[in-house]
């Protein structure tokens, strides 16, 4: 039997595919916004300003990127080297913890649960951590001032430990156990092939971190060469900003290419294209993280 | 005899699990643990040629004296904790709201296409943003004045008018940051059992009914959780978005100002130390206090709730 739809079940339907369609739009308009303007030509956007829909539509700004491309390809370099031995390294780490504090034979994990945890309550501040960085580890100007400082967090370790805690039974371990296997060769035996899901919503997380970090580029690299993707591209905007207000001011005619409106946005396009183009293949992996995480806290 | 089971023994009979664990807890004594000696910054006169902290001349609370008699200190404090209760207020009211009705939708494809594209903001950088708030509302090539002297109207130069910097921070914090809310919420909204709509309906309730009545509050435990987590960061602002937005223009500080925008400032832009590490220790310390009084209150209503 089907039962008839009230009015009320209307009106609320309606409602919510209003809301959530206005929204949709509201998420995505931005990134309409730059896209069209990468494909308008730099002379209309000056005359005309940023367009929804390009008024003169253009390749230039591509093709000017992709004219030298050593800067760009230099800044992806550092970015995919330090997002994947990052990632790597930081996943090694988070599973052997994640898996030792959720082992009930362990008797010390509530006390070293905590030893992580408390570190999001209570820290030193940015000078320290910048003193630490520079003048004790000596990281300075090298990669490992951009993999180190993320290659952990409590939340991704408390997310290990659930996603672990859940997929591995404790009988499986156990019985290992009885049969002889150590708990190294517990971990990459039993619990890492189990775990997988869990690896990829934490690996994910974390890649995304790396991918989208442009903060310890500023804080901690004085060297151009070394700049993470995000940084690079902050760079050349604010670079543009500051010659164009120089411009301005002075009546300067500058000569060389300087980066023009639209090439600004068709690198910002390319910048953030392989996250528009891995999304659809990889929000699950995040969905399922924080459902998990939430529950579990 | 009975053994003995203390530290030692526990390591000798878990060892290969200590082993493991091993390398993250060096990692956070070193990166966490070991700057907070570092607090003694604050306490004395910064030499930059020196790179021995403890000889360094100790000033006591010089550089507190000075944070405090520059009167950033309130103002600091006040847009910190405003700008997070503004935050909390409005991305849980609009989380909640649009999990409500996007659970409500009966299209397959549309609900899981509206729910990927209402998160994909926050899987884009904050220099990306930047870009995004240039793109918009740039003087001359804005796509807020190209709309405005369409309309026949006058341009705005939003970039000198510190007031409407505080919708325009909350609005893209909120558009960054909604969906990531919305998808615990809605997933708890998965999580509630048919039978309670089932015997609503019967009762006679209507959609709205069901949704105020049922949906609305299962959803308080998820509320209280994310609650707290945001209440303990009260005093940590966002400064990726603050940053991005706003970079180094100070005609726009007097609303947009944070705390760890500051910090930031004094340490790589104005370099004045002195003011860096004692806005640093300040909020960190107070921070602290504030998480233990709120946990202390919380254990007392619902020992469940407690952060720790």
């Amino acid at each position: 039997m089907k039962i008839k739809e009230d009015s009320s079940t209307k009106w609320f339907r309606l409602l919510a595919y209003t809301v959530v369609l206005a929204g949709s739009i509201l998420c995505l308009l931005p990134f309409l916004l730059i896209i069209s303007a990468s494909l308008t030509s730099n002379e209309a956007i000056i005359r005309e300003g940023y367009n929804i829909i390009p008024s003169d539509f253009s390749f230039d700004a591509y093709k000017l990127i992709f004219l030298i491309p050593d800067d760009v390809i230099r800044a992806y370099g550092v970015t995919i080297f330090v997002t994947v031995v990052g990632t790597l390294l930081g996943l090694l780490l988070m599973t052997m913890a994640g898996y030792v504090l959720q082992r009930k034979d362990f008797k010390y994990r509530n006390f070293f649960s905590f030893f992580i945890y408390f570190t999001t309550l209570f820290g030193g501040g940015l000078v320290p951590y910048y003193m630490l960085i520079t003048n004790y580890l000596n990281f300075e100007n090298s990669m490992s001032a951009l993999i180190w400082p993320s290659l952990m967090t409590p939340f991704l370790i408390i997310l290990m430990r659930s996603f672990i805690n859940s997929a591995v039974p404790d009988e499986v371990v156990e019985s290992a156990k009885i049969d002889g296997a150590n708990d190294f060769v517990i971990y990459y035996r039993i619990v890492m092939p189990l775990a997988v899901p869990g690896l990829a919503t934490v690996g994910l997380f974390l890649a995304l971190h790396y991918w989208n970090d442009w903060f310890h580029s500023a804080l901690f690299i004085n060297d151009a060469a070394k700049y993470q993707l995000q940084f690079y591209l902050y760079n050349i905007i604010n670079t543009t900003n500051f010659l164009n207000s120089i411009g301005a001011g002075a009546g300067v005619v500058l000569s060389g290419p300087v980066p023009s409106e639209s090439m600004k946005m068709a690198m910002a396009v390319v910048v953030t294209g392989p996250i528009l183009f891995l999304y659809p293949f990889i929000q699950r992996y995040f969905v399922k993280g924080l459902t998990i995480g939430a529950v579990k806290g | 005899m009975r053994k003995k089971k203390g530290l030692l023994h526990e390591l000798s009979k878990n060892r290969i699990l200590f082993l493991m664990l091993l390398p993250t807890l060096l990692y956070f004594l070193i990166n966490n643990y070991f700057p907070m000696i570092g607090i003694y910054y604050a306490f004395v006169q910064f030499d930059f040629h020196s790179s021995n902290l403890f000889q360094m001349d100790f000033v006591g609370l010089k550089n507190f004296e000075f944070l405090w008699k520059s009167g950033k200190l309130l103002e600091l404090t006040l847009n910190t904790i405003g700008y997070n209760i503004a935050f909390i207020v409005l991305v849980n009211f609009l989380s909640i709201s649009v999990a409500v009705l996007l659970s409500e939708i009966k299209g397959k494809w549309f609900k899981k296409i509206t729910q990927s594209v209402l998160f994909l903001p926050y899987f884009v950088s904050f220099v990306i943003l930047s870009v995004i708030v240039f793109n918009l509302f740039n003087y001359d090539q804005g796509v807020l004045n190209t709309v405005l002297e369409r309309l026949g109207a006058e341009p705005v130069d939003l970039y000198s008018k510190p007031t409407a910097w505080i919708f325009l921070i909350i609005i893209f914090f909120l558009w960054k940051n909604f969906g990531y809310s919305m998808v615990i919420y809605l997933a708890t909204i998965t999580g509630i059992s048919d039978e309670y709509y089932e015997a609503a309906k019967i009762d006679g309730a209507n959609i709205f009914q069901r949704a105020w009545y049922i949906t609305v509050p299962m959803l308080k435990n998820t509320f209280v959780i994310l609650l707290l987590f945001a209440l303990g960061g009260i005093l940590k602002g966002q400064f990726d978005l603050f940053y991005q937005m706003v970079g180094n223009n100070g005609l726009l500080f007097s609303t947009t100002d944070i705390l760890d925008t500051y910090v930031y400032r004094s340490l790589r832009v104005t370099f004045d130390m002195g003011m860096a590490t004692a806005a640093g220790v300040y909020q960190s310390i107070f921070g602290f206090v504030l998480i233990m009084v709120v946990n202390t209150i919380i254990k007392k209503i619902n020992k469940e709730y407690a952060l720790f």
